[in-house]
């Protein structure tokens, strides 16, 4: 065997938990096999999981970094990867590498101020690592909004943990609404962009957002609207990659592999590139 | 300086395969590529562009980066029936992933041309950046490039748009420079990589001197001024261009007849971009990598949509990245080389020149206007 480790070569990974969230989302806990995590990460990195012989896909790590004993991937089941993914179960194994990309600058920016997080649907993963992140360093941080927002009220995801954790935490102020009626359902109805400008954020805090492309769009919009400017707006990126090292020209937008230079940018970097994203 | 008769040619290669693998333009089935000098090999030195680029030698067409064994538990598996855990929990599966190894022996590439070997350089600006690829790099410590001079330039070679100078191969970031004149081989290393290897074959050498290949450099560079593309300008293009050229109505028309076959970047010898796949074995998976192209519409397609949807947006990616998105990263350097490959090889005759031609005349049209 080699002695050289290449960042292409991925490591072994045990599936130690499985939560189903949704009809189509489920969280897998994973471990390195002696235990522990497989790498450390900061919040807004990724990971290619792998399922040899069928693909391999990046994905946001959702846990956060200061969880030491294990990290999470929420996915949603939408190709033959992430189908072949819901169909493993507790102790088989996958391939992960990683950790890939920038972060969420929550050791800089971020620090000692107000952070409005929009998501809607799977848009939570990425930013619940962010949210833990600032949630077990609150004192670090300001006040915390957090607006989320699904189809329905079985498509919110991690929506124990956000009702009963996040909910509880002081000066965390949770916004929860579904896009139609539901019996059961007493919370907001109505789509994410909507209800934004119906709660009127003020423009004192960085706003982080991430979503369907057809909501960002529109929450960009609306916090426009609300005196909002785009080096305030913080979002994050996919698109299609392989090498997650900047090599293979997958994800190359403009001047930038979003690999590499992202997932994150601020809405006026975003800005400056091609529309190709 | 030190020179070899064409006719004694075959003693340099043996001398030089005593020692390494020694890669240069071999002619099977009537087209001339790189490959390795075997017994028997129908070389063809002489040949000015051979059909796909000698980056293949350092980053292949296809090659395996690990393997995995993957092993199936039993789920009533006992204790002695090899049940096991992992991080706690009872496995359903195992699998060991075991890289594949890199390459560790010296090749020598011959007759590779000043427009390849600066395509090399492109490729290093990618391959060793950080984090640098192991494989790339592996094979760039252990390649020796000899370089030629090019004694008859064609129509389609533009090299000199990018500076490179096709008369004088010493100019290249090469390890020994050679030209071919007057029924001669002459030899000069330029690089402490092309000395070692000259010391390991001085024996089937003569002495010469520079003098020797003054005519023809003045030859070669004859005919370049006389190429057609001996003034293609570059102006329009580089760092900082981005926008002004992305959104140039030139790209509406002129991606038409593009078949989206991907021969120009599979023949590039800049082209780099790869895909990822897997080829299931008895045991497990093999996980290689290979050339892909930008021109394809699956290039970018996500489960969710694809975000170039249209041949227009991957021929433009395609030119933009040559010409202005690569040069932005990498200090104004362009990741055209101006080999000509794609000039030759477009089944439609569509090509970079073509752009950067069709661009200055939008431009004039438009002083005029």
């Amino acid at each position: 065997m080699s002695n050289v480790i290449d960042t292409l070569v991925p490591k072994v990974g045990v599936i130690t938990g499985i939560t189903d969230e949704t009809p189509d989302v489920k969280t897998f806990k994973v471990n390195a096999p002696e235990g522990g995590k497989l790498f450390e990460h900061m919040p807004g990195q990724c990971a290619m999981v792998c399922v040899p012989g069928v693909s391999e896909g990046m994905f946001s790590i959702t846990s956060s970094p200061t969880n030491k004993e294990f990290q999470e991937f929420s996915i949603k089941k939408c190709g033959s990867l992430t189908d072949t993914l819901h169909s493993l179960q507790v102790g088989d194994m996958i391939t992960v590498r990683g950790p890939y990309g920038n972060n969420f600058p929550v050791d800089t920016v971020f620090k000692g101020k107000n952070l409005l997080f929009i998501a809607g649907g799977i848009g939570l993963a990425p930013l619940r690592s962010v949210i833990n992140y600032c949630i077990d360093n609150r004192d670090d941080y300001g006040r915390i909004d957090i607006l989320y927002g699904s189809r329905s009220a079985d498509d919110l995801v991690k929506l124990k943990e956000i009702q009963e954790v996040w909910m509880n935490v002081p000066n965390v102020n949770v916004y929860l609404t579904i896009d139609r009626e539901q019996e059961g359902w007493d919370g907001h109805v109505g789509f994410v962009p909507a209800y934004l400008e119906e709660i009127g954020f003020s423009t004192d805090c960085i706003g982080i957002v991430c979503g369907p492309p057809i909501m960002i769009k529109f929450v960009l919009q609306g916090l426009k609207k609300l005196g909002f400017t785009d080096d305030q707006i913080y979002s994050t990126l996919e698109l299609r990659m392989k090498c997650a090292i900047g090599k293979c020209g997958r994800c190359n937008i403009g001047n930038k592999f979003v690999c590499k230079d992202g997932p994150v940018f601020r809405f006026d970097q975003i800005n400056e590139l091609p529309p190709e994203y | 300086m030190l020179k070899i008769s064409i006719d004694k040619l075959s003693a340099l290669y043996d001398a030089i395969a005593a020692n390494n693998e020694l890669i240069l333009p071999v002619r099977k089935a009537g087209v001339v590529d790189y490959a390795s000098y075997e017994e028997g090999a129908d070389v063809a030195i002489d040949t000015l562009k051979t059909a796909k680029s000698p980056k293949n030698a350092f980053f292949p067409q296809f090659e395996t980066l690990y393997n995995v064994n993957k092993k199936i538990i039993p789920t009533d598996a006992s204790a002695e029936e090899g049940a096991c855990e992992g991080a706690g929990v009872a496995l359903r599966s195992t699998l060991s992933v075991e890289m594949a190894p890199l390459v560790d022996k010296d090749f020598v590439i011959f007759g590779i041309k000043p427009c390849d070997v600066k395509g090399i350089e492109v490729l290093d600006n990618v391959f060793l950046a950080e984090p640098v690829d192991n494989f790339y790099k592996a094979r760039r410590d252990h390649g020796i490039l000899v370089t030629m001079a090019c004694n008859e330039p064609e129509e389609s070679c533009f090299c000199s748009a990018f500076g490179i100078d096709a008369a004088d191969p010493s100019k290249a970031k090469a390890d020994v420079a050679v030209w071919m004149a007057d029924g001669n081989l002459y030899w000069k290393a330029i690089s402490p990589k092309g000395e070692a290897l000259t010391e390991s074959v001085k024996s089937v050498f003569e002495d010469s001197d520079e003098a020797a290949v003054e005519a023809t450099k003045a030859s070669i560079e004859g005919i370049l001024a006389k190429l057609p593309n001996a003034n293609l300008s570059l102006d329009m293009w580089g760092k900082g261009v981005l926008d002004d050229r992305f959104y140039s109505p030139v790209w509406d028309e002129i991606f038409k007849p593009c078949l989206a076959c991907g021969t120009c970047t599979f023949v590039c010898p800049t082209c780099q971009c790869y895909d990822i796949k897997d080829y299931t074995t008895k045991d497990g998976i093999q996980r290689y990598r290979c050339w892909d192209s930008c021109m394809y519409s699956d290039f970018t397609m996500m489960a969710h949509g694809n975000n170039r949807n249209s041949q227009k947006e991957r021929f433009r990616q395609r030119f933009m990245h040559k010409l202005s998105y690569y040069p932005d990263k990498n200090d104004g350097m362009f990741s055209c080389v101006g080999c000509g490959r794609c000039v030759d090889k477009c089944p439609q005759s569509l090509n970079i020149v073509k752009v950067i031609k069709a661009f200055e005349a939008s431009k004039a049209k438009e002083g005029q206007a």
